[in-house]
């Protein structure tokens, strides 16, 4: 009986104020959508990290010098610098690769343009120090005590060109939070407002509700429930929304990126994962809207 | 049943107070009408019986609540061991008859056999059983009120508050709604009604309380309405 009648409530509220649960429903996923976007870039740039560490190297490029008379850094200065980057902390391993080594590695990686590799000659390339790190944060140490060093011509931080790409990432995530904040709040000024409307337009029922003793929970819970249920169709139609940008303009845009490797992919499966979240959310703002406009603004 | 001592109620936006010290006590099963000119306090003195108001000063005294001092959860307690009527009829006008009078239960979560039960009964009781499906809108004024006073008694009420039940109705429906208060009077409930009507009051002859501003100015036993005027 409760259950039936609290339900029955909830339909014909919901179906009265038709556009203000619309405008409702959409406003929410609009934000939920755009809270998703953000938390997907957020993945994004998880996968990414893990996938570039233990990939990144500091290159210790050496001088002209060093790289045309001393093959196998057998003596000073490349053999002290050897030694001094293997027992700096943090660094996993040191490869010396002398001249001829990097003009092959140089030969192999520009294989497909013949034209480069015939211009280049040995004396172009520097012997250099290919630094791994435990933690690729610590990057800037070795740029920093390396540089200017004898022997030394330039330290190269791979990281610094990815720091770039990931600046670029975090603005996405940080301007999609934004936005989705912003459409919160208009989303729970909207939920706050169709609830009071809702309450007036049934003013009648709930004075007789009141009037013949029916307890604050049975006359407040269809209001609240009203805005619970716009709350979770709002996350049901930002989830499809998600998956069908992902689906016809994500991947179409960025599709190269992904499959060149550069990008991780993001799949339908991360969506899906996110999607949890967003219900949450959405039910718990809903519902705590609900409740502090039923306390406030509506006398039931 | 019902025990009112020294109470005052005074708005905020107001001067002077509504009800302005009084103390009345009727007994379980006693008919009272409550008289006096507009403003003269009737109406807060029924909403402090259903704490719809709480008094600024005294205690009020709802058969075994104390109205003034309870918990706003137990309210609705209280509302439930009291029954509504108005002078508007204040029924829901896309239910019908039965759904109306259904739906005071349905909001306290009575069981659905229970409610299949009363509701036809009780329609019988106000003479309605044959205008179950009907929607208001289709009853003449009289047949509403009959459909008000079922709603507000479904629940057996201890006491039935009717504020100026009788105030949109020509006299012979009056008359009616008269007899149908006093056969549910006549079961043991409490009845508190307030009222203008003159002809009704006299040839009822039950206690009256008369209210001038804010004060009881007259109590008898079996009263009429205009004595001493």
């Amino acid at each position: 009986m409760r259950t039936s009648f609290v339900f029955s409530e909830v339909v014909t509220g919901l179906r009265r104020n038709v556009t203000m649960t619309i405008a409702m429903i959409l406003t929410t996923a609009i934000s939920l959508g755009l809270l998703g976007g953000g938390l997907l870039v957020v993945r994004m740039v998880d996968k990414m990290q893990a996938n570039y560490q233990g990939k990144l190297e500091v290159a210790v490029l050496l001088t002209n010098d060093v790289s045309a008379n001393d093959q196998d850094c057998s003596s000073q200065p490349c053999s002290g610098l050897r030694t001094s980057l293997e027992t700096t902390s943090g660094v996993e391993t040191v490869v010396f690769e002398n001249r001829d080594k990097g003009f092959e590695r140089f030969k192999r990686i520009f294989e497909a343009q013949p034209e480069l590799v015939k211009l280049a000659r040995p004396e172009a390339i520097p012997a250099t120090f290919r630094v791994k790190l435990e933690d690729p944060e610590r990057a800037d140490v070795i740029v920093r005590e390396f540089s200017g060093k004898a022997g030394v011509k330039s330290v190269d931080d791979q990281g610094k060109f990815l720091d770039r790409l990931f600046n670029v990432l975090n603005g996405v995530r940080d301007g999609a939070l934004f936005l989705a904040l912003l459409q919160a709040l208009a989303a729970l000024l909207l939920i706050s407002n169709t609830i009071q409307v809702s309450a007036y337009t049934r003013r009648t029922e709930v004075g007789i509700m009141r009037l013949v003793g029916a307890t604050r929970w049975y006359t407040q819970l269809p209001f609240l429930i009203e805005a619970v249920v716009a709350g979770i169709i709002g996350a049901i139609v930002s989830v499809v929304g998600l998956i069908l940008f992902k689906a016809f303009i994500l991947d179409r845009v960025l599709g190269d990126l992904f499959s060149s490797g550069i990008l991780p992919t993001l799949s339908q499966l991360d969506v899906l994962l996110i999607a949890p979240i967003l219900f949450g959310v959405s039910v718990l703002i809903s519902a705590l809207t609900g409740y502090v406009t039923l306390r406030l603004y509506v006398r039931l | 049943m019902i025990r009112l001592e020294h109470v005052s109620k005074v708005y905020k936006t107001s001067t002077r107070p509504a009800l302005d010290d009084v103390s009345v006590e009727m007994d379980k099963g006693e008919f009272v009408f409550l008289i006096g000119p507009s403003g003269s306090g009737k109406s807060t003195f029924l909403r402090l019986l259903l704490r719809e108001e709480v008094p600024s000063k005294g205690r009020v005294y709802v058969s075994n609540f104390d109205v003034a001092k309870m918990s706003r959860r137990r309210v609705p307690r209280l509302r439930q061991s009291i029954g509504c009527v108005f002078q508007d009829f204040r029924l829901l006008s896309n239910k019908t008859v039965a759904e109306n009078v259904a739906f005071a239960l349905e909001v306290i979560g009575k069981p659905k056999n229970t409610i299949v039960k009363v509701v036809p009964e009780v329609l019988q009781l106000v003479g309605l059983e044959g205008k179950a499906d009907r929607l208001p809108h289709e009853l003449s004024g009289g047949e509403q009120q009959r459909v008000a006073i079922a709603r507000a008694f479904v629940n057996r009420p201890l006491v039935l508050i009717a504020d100026e039940p009788t105030g949109n109705l020509d006299p012979d429906t009056s008359q009616d709604i008269m007899l149908l208060l006093e056969r549910i009077n006549r079961t043991g409930t409490t009845v508190v009604m307030a009222t203008h009507d003159h002809g009704i009051v006299d040839s009822m002859r039950r206690r009256v309380v008369e209210l001038d501003n804010g004060r009881v100015v007259r109590d008898d036993a079996r009263g009429v309405y205009g004595v001493g005027r």
